[in-house]
């Protein structure tokens, strides 16, 4: 009897027909395709993409160049120089990331004590050549300064879960 | 029109057959060429849509530029020769491979008398023909002169000789039913007062499967797709071509799948004649009736090959050989008895 029903089975081609139905019913269900210039996925308040440095609103800039995130950077991406200023502050001379080295874990804005170093929602940039993905201190406060009312709303949102 | 005709007749004399023939088989081509064209589109679409994604619609409205595209890229780009080549094989195969897939459709019937040639012997011509088309695969294997295109075109060649073997036997149950071996003949056989139940799928129902499985074997279309096995291996038989000469074997794998699925249509499925011979059926031409049917089993062959896996090739030959030809052998008896008997009704 088993023979004969795995006889039929075959020759009735029943299998083939129900993965027919399976992809024909999918031939009608309704596309997942995210159309990307024109249709975004919506992101977090936690999105990690290109960085930025930030100012108080007095113009002061946040980083006071513990080198924390330098220490902690997985990539080995950030690159930190100091100098003691007139008033006695410490403050950095450079703050280079290489975006080519950089993974995107966020680690540098995790250990940031002053929320100097932070990760935007930018994903859209690129370089034509290596070195403009070599991001310098003044172009990461050019980020901070354009995206600051962005920034500072993820960041808020944020605070409620720490 | 007519008067326009004669006067073009009386005008050129006896240089008025091959002119008058050339503008047929343009009129023919032409189609053919841009449905070629059409087709890979319509196939990425639907694929995309069996994998809940959209496919090309970047270039033109709904993608409907993309294959001009395509055709243009392949066209600007350079045909490398391998050095190791015999040129001229190398050159002529992929012609070889197309020029059948298209004198096949000389004995079309498009609809009653719209045919180019109307020859007697139509179903046999249209075997010789599709038969021929292995030549082309065999040769640009041979003349490539590396040994993957080698064995490429031997895996394809074998395929393509074993599964002619259950399509013609699956012909000659045509053949026995319609008593004529000529395809207008064939289609006007199945005409009756039933409409669709008198159309040779149903007495004939194994031997339509069987025909239409083989012609996707041999066709080198999924799931009998090692023969170019995308996602496992690089290629077969057409590993060394590019540009234009790699696009004609696509050409010619197209135009085979629309000479297949056409075939089907009016061997087993009426043809050019309506599912029912009544008043909104019958007063659509009947080119319509065949171009809907054969675009049905175009649509069947993407979906096959969105859904199944490819075959191993063992089991390839296996359903081949063991599967397929005693089936056809025994269905061939089958129809012979029953044909003596009064339970025939076709």
């Amino acid at each position: 009897m088993k023979i004969i029903v795995k006889f039929l089975k075959t020759f009735l081609l029943l299998e083939l027909v129900k993965g027919m139905a399976l992809t024909g019913r999918h031939f009608f269900a309704r596309k997942i395709t995210v159309q990307f210039p024109e249709e975004k996925t919506p992101q977090g308040f936690r999105f990690r993409g290109l960085h930025a440095l930030r100012r108080y609103d007095n113009g002061e800039e946040r980083c006071i160049g513990c080198k924390l995130c330098e220490a902690v950077c997985p990539a080995l991406a950030i690159n930190i120089e100091t100098e003691e200023r007139a008033d006695g502050t410490r403050r950095t001379t450079r703050y280079d990331i290489d975006l080519v080295k950089c993974i995107f874990c966020g680690l540098c804005e995790e250990s940031c004590p002053v929320d100097a170093i932070v990760e935007t929602r930018i994903l859209e940039y690129h370089g034509e050549k290596r070195s403009d993905l070599y991001y310098t201190k003044s172009m990461l406060l050019a980020v901070g300064e354009k995206h600051e009312k962005q920034i500072s709303k993820d960041r808020a949102s944020d605070s409620r879960y720490r | 029109m007519m008067e326009l005709l004669q006067y073009l007749e009386n005008l050129l004399g006896s240089a008025w057959l091959p002119i008058w023939t050339l503008v047929k088989i343009l009129v023919i081509v032409v189609p053919i060429m841009l449905t070629v064209a059409y087709l890979t589109l319509a196939e990425r679409k639907v694929i995309g849509y069996m994998q809940v994604r959209i496919g090309p619609n970047r270039v033109g409205y709904f993608g409907l530029l993309q294959p001009l595209a395509d055709g243009l890229k392949l066209l600007l780009k350079e045909i490398i020769i391998p050095s190791g080549s015999n040129k001229f094989l190398f050159v002529s195969a992929p012609i070889l491979a197309l020029t059948p897939a298209l004198a096949a459709w000389a004995v079309v019937p498009f609809s009653d008398g719209m045919v180019l040639a109307n020859l007697n012997a139509g179903l046999l011509y249209i075997l010789a023909m599709t038969s021929l088309g292995v030549y082309g695969i065999i040769i640009a294997g041979w003349a490539s002169n590396s040994k993957y295109a080698f064995l490429g075109s031997l895996r394809s060649a074998a395929q393509i000789v074993s599964y002619e073997i259950p399509m013609g036997f699956a012909l000659v149950c045509v053949l026995m039913v319609s008593q004529s071996m000529n395809l207008g003949d064939i289609v006007l056989g199945q005409k009756s007062d039933v409409g669709l139940f008198g159309w040779y799928f149903i007495p004939l129902f194994p031997m339509f499967v069987v025909y239409f499985i083989s012609g996707v074997a041999e066709t080198n279309r999924s799931p009998f797709d090692m023969a170019e096995g995308e996602s496992e291996i690089v290629a077969g038989f057409h590993v060394e071509y590019s540009g234009m000469a790699f696009a004609l074997f696509f050409l010619a794998e197209y135009a085979n799948m629309i000479l297949i699925a056409i075939l089907t249509a009016i061997m087993f499925l009426g043809g050019w004649l309506p599912p029912f011979d009544i008043a909104p059926f019958n007063l659509l031409p009947g080119i319509f009736w065949l171009l809907a049917k054969t675009s049905f089993i175009l649509f069947l062959f993407l979906w096959f090959r969105a859904t199944f896996p490819r075959y191993r090739y063992d089991q390839l030959m296996r359903l081949g050989w063991k599967v397929f030809i005693p089936l056809t052998l025994v269905w061939v008896v089958v129809i012979g008895a029953w044909m003596q008997t009064p339970y025939w009704l076709w």
